[in-house]
């Protein structure tokens, strides 16, 4: 690991101010579970930390007539024990009880887990998000991509959004809120994922001296929602497709429905056509598998990968099953 | 530049200037001296170098020293009390809960957070307990029967001294 100046700011404003105007000078550091991982192989080498766990307004979780304010340094940990979670959005509980293990649900934050740097093997040994060969080659496109994505790999990303608890969080209509020199700002969690086209990019819509300060999820009163995720062996590893389904019901039927998958694309990949196939209809087996093949239809498999469509496929039903009630 | 912190490591203040990208691991087995907790992968996957960071587990090779100062930290060697074990020690020595002893300082300190948390766990719930812990020797079975057997030993204490007041 590089050696780095080390800041504890107190208030949010201290924080930003030790912060850069651009990516490499700076980093937040919050529970420290990926940014370490990234700095003891070099592939992050800030020059300074910014340790924000002393700055008290980003702790704490509230209710009110607004939803479910979960403050940036909560715990997956304290988050999967709330009891609200619990009775309220069973689908983020259950995401959050299959992330990673108990020792590292105890020390990663919610805002760390949105703002996670992706897992692919390329980035993670220094070759960036779009990886190139001194040629100019795809390095994914023409190597190793067994884990990588199946949608929205037409451009040079082919990595897949790391969180397991976002498609989740989508689902249920989350907001962030966050702070930066020119004060705060609000944007959905769905609009916080892009896909970059240039090394520059990064993969969240987070500027460089920018801090996560909360998240809002929205009630979910009459909302039924579930998450499911397939994993190569059954606990502590990253998944192979993870899908998660929120469904407002007339009666018997479909009135609307959220349908969001991870690990299938560069950022969390929200269905429409599963969205619109499910509308009006009855929750079974058959609307289920409907849907399912809907949202995968568009799925461009890369050389070593064509596996991963199934697998996302069967997370995709199954999530509309348990959501609905009949799994 | 050097950071001052100091850290409470099983009761006592350990007190050290350190460079802010030393980690808790090494803080622990090269400044404190205590090298009882282990180092495996340093990756954060196997859990050999977990200890109680204000009483709850965490694997120490992913912690800075500096995000310890200021806290407590526990490891194996602060769990018996003088020539005592601890019960999670005695399940682990009655149960054969080990055969080369690489993982077990590390599954001991995990299971202390477990119990601490759910103190009659099911074995499919000591499983998921130890999920972040490998243990390349024992195929786990007497590592679930040690941390069931220390769960029956804690909470048979725990009623007996409910019972004495
Ligand atoms: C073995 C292992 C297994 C894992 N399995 C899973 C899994 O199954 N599912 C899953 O979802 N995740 C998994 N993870 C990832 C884990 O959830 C994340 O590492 C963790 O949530 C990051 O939170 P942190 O507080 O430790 O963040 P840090 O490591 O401190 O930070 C992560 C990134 O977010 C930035 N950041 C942190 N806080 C803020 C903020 N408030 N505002 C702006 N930027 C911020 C940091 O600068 C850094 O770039 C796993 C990790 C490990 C090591
Ligand atoms: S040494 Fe820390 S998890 Fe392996
Ligand atoms: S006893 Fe050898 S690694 Fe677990």
């Amino acid at each position: 690991m590089k050696a780095f100046e080390y800041a504890t700011p107190e208030t949010k404003e201290q924080a930003v101010s030790l912060l850069g105007a651009s990516w490499g000078q700076a980093e937040i550091l919050a529970g420290g579970t990926d940014l370490l991982a990234l700095m003891k192989d070099d592939v992050v080498a800030p020059k300074r930390l910014v340790n924000i766990k002393e700055i008290k307004d980003l702790k704490g979780v509230t209710s009110s007539a607004e939803g479910f304010r979960i403050g940036a340094l909560t715990t997956l940990g304290d988050l999967a024990d709330n009891a609200n979670v619990l009775k309220e959005y069973p689908a983020l509980a259950d995401a959050l009880n299959e992330a990673a293990s108990p020792q590292i649900r105890n020390l990663a934050t919610l805002a760390g887990n949105l703002c996670q740097r992706p897992r692919c093997w390329y980035f993670r040994n220094g070759l960036g998000l779009l990886p190139k060969s001194e040629g100019g080659k795809d390095l994914v496109a023409e190597g190793e991509n067994r884990y990588h994505a199946i949608l929205g790999n037409d451009g040079p990303a082919k990595f897949v959004s790391p969180s397991t608890i976002v498609p989740a969080l989508i689902a249920y209509g989350a907001k962030l809120r966050l702070v930066g020199p020119r004060g705060k700002r609000e944007v959905p969690l769905e609009k916080f994922y892009a896909i970059p086209a240039t090394e520059t990019e990064r993969e969240h819509d987070l500027r460089p001296n920018e801090i996560v300060t909360e998240v809002i999820i929205p009630p979910a009163h009459g909302v039924m929602a579930a998450h499911y995720e397939i994993r190569q062996k059954a606990t502590f590893d990253w998944p192979l497709a993870v899908a998660a389904v929120a469904l407002t019901m007339n009666g018997s039927r479909v009135e609307s429905a959220r349908v969001v998958m991870g690990y299938v694309a560069p950022v969390p990949w929200i269905s429409p056509e599963a969205e619109q196939a499910l509308v009006g209809q009855p929750i079974n087996a058959e609307t289920a598998q409907k849907a399912a093949d809907a949202a995968l239809g568009n799925a461009k498999p890369l050389s070593q990968n064509a596996y991963k469509v199934q697998l996302a496929r069967v997370a995709v039903k199954r999530a509309i099953l348990k959501a609905g009630g009949a799994a | 530049m050097k950071k001052n912190v100091t850290i409470k490591v099983n009761g006592a203040d350990r007190r050290a200037a350190v460079e802010p990208r030393l980690l808790l691991v090494h803080f622990l087995r090269e400044v404190a001296g205590l090298t009882g907790t282990h180092v495996g992968c340093e990756t954060s996957l196997c859990g050999a170098c977990t200890v109680l960071l204000d009483g709850r587990a965490v694997k120490s090779c992913t912690v800075l020293a500096v995000q310890a100062d200021g806290r407590k930290v526990t490891t194996v060697e602060g769990l018996a009390d003088g020539d005592k074990l601890h019960p999670i020690q005695e399940g682990f020595w009655e149960e054969h809960g080990l055969q080369c002893g690489f993982c077990t300082p590390g599954m001991i300190m995990c299971s202390h957070d477990l119990l601490e948390h759910h103190p009659n766990p099911s074995d499919s719930e000591i499983r998921a307990g130890i999920n972040g812990n490998l243990c390349r020797c024992t195929g786990y079975q007497h590592i679930v029967a040690a941390v069931r057997n220390a769960s029956k030993k804690m909470s048979k204490r725990a009623t007996a001294r409910a019972g004495a007041r």
